[in-house]
């Protein structure tokens, strides 16, 4: 029998005896009989199914939008899971009867999602900006499709509320007021508090290492990080099995800068990266990279561990900490394993990762001065998309030579892949149209991307081609490399 | 707005087929398909997962009781296979259980033997090999082998557009629940109620008053469930029928994606031929139809795109002959355009072929040959109140489309990386089902006691907003408050014989069904109240805003007194409206005639911005002009045209069916098929519609707007061609649909 789950749904404080493992959604559809959140596809694809997940860390409470398809029933305890029943009060709120003026509902079965998407855009966007409502939106597919309609409806609520944010203000307060909220969400911070006071389900990596090597084998749970590719891949055989959850690990859920590096625990999400501040400082664009990941409402889950451990050859994450040095630290019993990221990924979804090892944290050092970096990925639809290639670059010039320099590349081998010979070739080199085409070269021989749905092998190595061009282009503006290499 | 579908919605309270409450003792049901896309039945033993734990049944041909034949215009669609596979999804068995997950695991235990058969995948192969639906079909007009002697420039190309999967949201869902009689009541996600209670009756060998269909909204049509609604219903009606217990079929999005039709991909050979200033002497054009594994409604799709084969141009010569193909791909079915969008496809492409060989642009071109007032389409149709000309020319004032293109030549000659690109779409699409007797509509109105209105149509609310406006029909009718009139679900029981939602014609038809019934119950209110108000002739009564007039002078009788004293004078509350769009006529031996109620005219211009290093691109602006007659609800008809036209850039940008070498469909998830996201929607979108542009044709002046949109969005694809041959004026333009990163990205390479 498994522990029962506690958690508040909308306005209930309820206690479930399911497995961590059942899909949120089935438990909000069937067992809450709440059929206004949508079954749309179950990939984490669609948004029809978003609900907001709030989190009592301390000090104040968070929310998050979700897609509750991929969310293991084990993560909401403690949680205050709200759909759209919970949003719903007497009439329609501010942000339903925006979307009623413009017209923006036609079928009507992904409105429910974008109401609770928007609503999250009300919990976190910082200064309510046009240009987050829209990115909020970013995982709600619309079939009808109804885009224009919702822009307008988003750029209305920002015209009305923008003006009249007081940051100083707390956020929940302020939706109250707007009767954005429905006044039991005053409440709710005393409730989860109180829920959290007995929590004893946060724990810390070390505790599930130990759970992991001390299981006799075969029984060792599955640990779950964002579960956003887990739960796309066998959420049948998840259901019944025990789980450990690596966001319940607070004692390396971080992003720090120690020593030199710039230090990440497991279960950082794509958003934390998103918001960083200490991201931003060192990579200014990291934040509009980020954007190019899914979609919110898997940022608000995938980790950076997940990603990792995913070994998916298109992993965004991974290139990029590939291209950035990036180290892992793995753990076991209390002891520590440090392998460089370029070597643990060994073939297809293969990892130098040993039975019970627990992904802790990655790290990567603080570019230095003078060091730059650049993203790049295409994919067949530009925003939530996997990418057919991608890449990333780490460079530092002395002079007008290439110093030191990292390319890793996606889609375009069995693992995440790193351009060691590319590399190779451009250490101490100019960077000129000429060595650049000469890098090519020796980049197309070193990979060997296979033709599925992303794109034919052809297509990903001329395509990689580019994006090597695509780096320098975009790094060296005024070289006007585009004049010799297109 | 206070009670149709909209603020419920928005409050996640709608209820759609799979948020029913499930009724006691209820069957979850899952189809085991063929996992072949072509082969002999060798053996299917399915006695062993009968046995599986948790399973109340499992159901082969062997237990339908009728015809096991569901196919709608041709028969040649079994429900559940028997000898022969013909596509990746071909029912063969349904699994009945306590859960879905439990009738799945017992696809396990089913003993399958197929023997092999080569698939055929390409339609011109299956046309050689004299796999075809029915007889070719061929529209002439005026000598097209006599013209080409007179033509400046003649050009051939080859065309062709891609297949595209609905995506509706909500997948394909039926609850079938057996009745005392041994009937069955039907909640089905279907656009054709009707078509539904026909075949279940067929299926079973019952007769059709003993199948009730009801539908109370669907989460998404597109076209994708008016045929294809009816296996899903049929196998649920059988499995509630054999068992005597409810049963519920709901596609999971994988099974949707893989088991169902989609848009026809088209392959077509053109030859078009102008004179020297750029008119179109002759065209003439082959279209080969990938009809996939059965008729489903191809040859009804296949007529329309030889109806639309020179869109909104007029050509004195045409010879357009088209094919459809069978191969083994599930059925591909109706989506929005009805392959109106595939034969204009083709004419476009055409138009870009011919614009280089003469050296002029090709919106001057399409100009120079738009359709005029009496000019005469291919089907023999006089040109009647032709609004083309006046999309066309209001576009080019509105949004300065001369300085678009300005625009974009002098960025072109000033950018190397990045190229834009505009075209122009006109579109004229013709309105009424192709087959005349499918343009009929009944409604059911009833005035109760209280003054408040219940109206039933044979419409499906799928989105389309034909409740709202049929609401408003009714209200404008009676002239009474818009919240005193209820749409009911659509139901067999209520209105019979139903054609399906679909044709854009929802609203025309049963609005004006629906306002036939409405002004029977309205004479017999006048009658009543002229009693009431000692007035001879009831002629001078009417109702303006609830009250009574006479001779236009307000009386103090209102709306709710009037209903009442009507009753308490035994007077008929209720009427059946009955509606058959006049003078359609088509004769298929001459293929000749009047085939459509009016035609619907627009004109939209793209532009795009290509990112030429990596071949990716912008959709930046659409403006559209477009001909929505008099709106019966501008917000509506916005948000048609808005959608339509991305849906249109999706089919011709970013949505790619892929399948493997035997049939397989392998863009078969949300995660690898791309339907357009809120970020890749154009940031300018704009729609202006016509003024003082009433209709006769239609209730209240209107015009149908389901469809017709769907084609801007063709202008996508020659908004990018003309940014790629920017970057690669030496090469000749590929048609080719749909234009994909990669797809660009390999022309601008090559």
């Amino acid at each position: 029998m498994s522990q029962p789950i506690n958690c508040i749904f909308n306005r209930d404080t309820v206690q479930t005896s399911l497995p961590a493992g059942t899909v949120t959604l089935d438990f909000i559809r069937h067992h809450q009989n709440s059929p206004g959140t949508k079954e749309g596809c179950r990939e984490g694809e669609c948004g029809a199914c978003a609900v907001l997940l709030g989190q009592w860390n301390g000090k104040s409470l968070q929310y998050q939008a979700v897609a509750s398809c991929l969310l293991p029933l084990g993560e909401i305890e403690h949680k205050h899971l709200v759909t759209i029943e919970g949003l719903n009060r007497e009439g329609l709120n501010p942000v339903q009867q925006a979307l009623l003026d413009e017209g923006a509902a036609q079928c009507g079965f992904c409105i429910p999602g974008i109401v609770l998407s928007l609503t999250g855009f009300f919990l976190t966007s910082p200064d309510l900006a046009y240009q987050d409502g829209i990115d909020a939106l970013d995982g709600n597919i619309c079939r009808c499709t109804g885009y224009a309609s919702i822009r307008r409806a988003v750029k209305n609520l920002h015209d009305t509320f923008a003006p009249k944010l007081d940051k100083n203000k707390d956020r929940l307060e302020q939706l109250l007021e707007w009767e954005i909220l429905p006044p039991y969400f005053a409440d709710i911070p005393a409730q989860l508090k109180c829920l959290a006071e007995g929590d004893c389900t946060s724990t810390t990596t070390e505790k599930v290492e130990n759970i992991l090597s001390s299981a006799p084998q075969g029984e060792e749970p599955v640990l779950v990080a964002g579960a956003t590719d887990l739960y796309v891949q066998r959420p049948e055989e998840l259901a019944d099995k025990a789980l450990a959850f690596v966001s319940r690990c607070t004692d390396d859920a971080c992003l720090r800068e120690e020593n030199g590096h710039i230090i990440i625990g497991a279960g950082t999400t794509v958003t934390h990266l998103k918001q960083s501040p200490l991201l931003k400082k060192h990579f200014p664009k990291m934040s509009e990279y980020m954007t190019r990941i899914a979609s919110t409402l898997m940022r608000n889950r995938a980790t950076v561990a997940g990603n990792i451990m995913n070994a998916s050859p298109i992993g965004d994450l991974s290139i990029i900490m590939l291209a950035l040095q990036a180290h892992v630290v793995l753990a076991k019993k209390g002891e520590k394993r440090e392998v460089p990221l370029i070597k643990f990924f060994l073939d297809y979804k293969k990892l130098d990762r040993r039975p019970g090892e627990v992904l802790k944290r990655v790290h990567f050092p603080v570019p230095a001065e003078g060091w730059m970096f650049h993203f790049e990925k295409v994919s067949q639809r530009h925003w939530l998309d996997i990418a057919s290639v991608n890449s990333a670059i780490t460079l530092k010039m002395k002079g007008d030579v290439i110093e030191d320099i990292h390319i890793s590349a996606g889609g375009v081998a069995p693992v995440p892949f790193y351009l060691q010979k590319t590399v190779e070739f451009l250490e101490g080199k100019q960077v000129n149209g000429p060595v650049l085409l000469d890098a090519a070269g020796v980049l197309e021989k070193e990979i060997a991307p296979i033709s599925d749905v992303r794109g034919s092998a052809q297509y990903k190595t001329s395509l990689l081609r580019r994006l090597l061009f695509a780096h320098f282009i975009s790094l060296f503006p005024g070289k006007k490399l585009e004049e010799e290499l297109l | 707005m206070r009670n149709v579908d909209i603020p419920l919605h928005i409050r996640g309270e709608s209820v759609f087929l799979d948020d029913i409450p499930e009724p006691k003792g209820m069957l979850y049901a899952a189809l085991f398909a063929s996992p072949e896309s072509h082969g002999h039945v060798r053996n299917l033993d399915v006695s062993e997962a009968r046995k599986s734990p948790g399973v109340f049944a499992v159901l082969t041909h062997e237990d339908v009781p009728g015809q096991n034949q569901i196919g709608g215009i041709i028969q040649d669609e079994p429900l559940l296979a028997s000898d022969e596979v013909s596509f990746i999804g071909d029912p063969l068995a349904l699994v009945l259980a306590e859960s879905k997950a439990k009738a799945k695991l017992a696809f396990k235990k089913i003993k399958l033997d197929i023997e092999k058969l080569e698939p055929v995948t390409d339609p011109r192969e299956a046309f050689r090999q004299g796999r075809l639906v029915a007889p070719p079909r061929t529209f002439a007009l005026g000598d097209t082998e006599g013209a080409w002697a007179d033509c400046e420039v003649v050009v051939e190309g080859r065309a062709d557009s891609g297949g595209q999967e609905h995506f509706y949201m909500e997948t394909q869902g039926t609850l079938a629940i057996p009745l005392e009689d041994g009937g069955l009541k039907v909640y089905s996600s279907t656009q054709a109620p009707s078509a539904v209670q026909r075949t279940i009756a067929g299926v079973l060998g019952i007769a059709m008053h003993r199948v009730e269909v009801d539908v109370r909204r669907l989460g998404g049509g597109f076209g994708g469930k008016e045929d294809q609604a009816t296996p899903w219903a049929c196998l649920a009606a059988l499995a509630a029928f054999k068992t005597g217990r409810p049963v519920k079929l709901v596609l999971d999005r994988h099974e949707d994606m893989t088991y169902t039709g989609k848009r026809h991909p088209y392959t077509s050979d053109f030859k078009i031929g102008l004179n020297k200033e750029g008119r179109i002497l002759a065209y003439q054009v082959t279209f080969y139809q990938d009809s996939g594994a059965a008729a489903d409604l191809s040859t009804a799709i296949l007529e329309r795109t030889l109806f639309h084969c020179t869109n909104g141009y007029y050509v004195p010569n045409v010879k357009a002959t088209a094919a459809c193909c069978y191969t083994n791909f599930p059925p591909f079915t109706a989506f929005r355009g009805f392959g109106g969008p595939q034969g204009m496809f083709a004419v476009e492409s055409a138009i870009r072929a011919a614009a280089l060989k003469l050296g002029m642009p090709a919106a001057e071109i399409q100009r120079k040959n738009l359709l005029e007032e009496k000019d005469s389409f291919p089907y023999g149709m006089p040109v009647e109140n032709c609004r083309m000309r006046r999309s066309w020319d209001e576009l080019y004032q509105r949004r300065e489309v001369e300085g678009l293109f300005k625009e974009a030549e002098t960025f072109n000659k000033q950018n190397k990386l990045e190229k834009k690109g505009v075209s122009l779409m006109p579109v004229c699409f013709g309105i009424s089902f192709t087959n005349t007797a499918l343009n009929q509509a009944g409604a059911l109105v009833h005035v109760y006691t209280d003054g408040s209105v219940n109206v039933s149509t044979g419409a499906v609310e799928m989105g389309q907003g034909v409740n709202i406006k049929i609401r408003a029909i009714v209200a404008r009718t009676f002239s009474i408050d818009e919240d005193r009139v209820k749409v009911e679900t659509t139901n067999t029981g209520r209105v019979a014989n139903a054609s399906p939602t679909a044709a854009s014609t929802g609203a025309d038809m049963n609005g004006k069904a629906a306002q036939l019934a409405a002004r029977q119950i309205l004479a017999r209110l006048r009658e009543t109240a002229a009693e009431l108000l000692n007035h001879p002739d009831p002629m001078d009564i009417d109702i303006e805003n609830e009250r009574v007039t006479c001779k236009g002078k307000q009386t103090d009788l209102g709306w709710e007194k009037l209903v009442d004293d009507a009753y308490w004078r035994r007077t008929n509350l209720s009427a059946h409206g009955f509606y058959a769009t006049p003078n359609l006529f088509f004769d298929r031996e001459k293929e000749k005639g009047r085939p459509f109620a009016y035609h619907v005219y627009g004109t939209a211009v793209t532009r795009v911005t290509l990112d030429c290093l990596r071949g990716t691109y912008v959709i930046d602006a659409v403006h559209i002009v477009h001909d929505a007659g008099k709106s019966l609800d501008v917000l509506i008809d916005r948000g048609q045209a808005e959608g339509g036209l991305l849906q249109g850039i999706g089919w011709m940008t970013m949505e790619e069916l892929i399948y493997d070498t035997r049939a397989r469909l392998l863009t078969d998830s949300a995660a690898t098929y791309k339907v357009p996201d809120i970020k890749s929607a154009p940031a300018e979108i704009t729609v202006h519609f016509l003024e003082d542009a009433d209709n006769p044709h239609a209730v209240m002046h209107s015009k149908a707007i389901g469809e017709p949109p769907f084609m801007y969005g063709i202008g996508a694809y020659f908004a990018l061609l003309d940014a790629m041959r920017a970057f690669r004026p030496e090469k000749p333009p590929v048609f080719h649909a749909p234009m994909t990163p990669e797809k660009v990205f390999m022309y601008l390479n090559d």
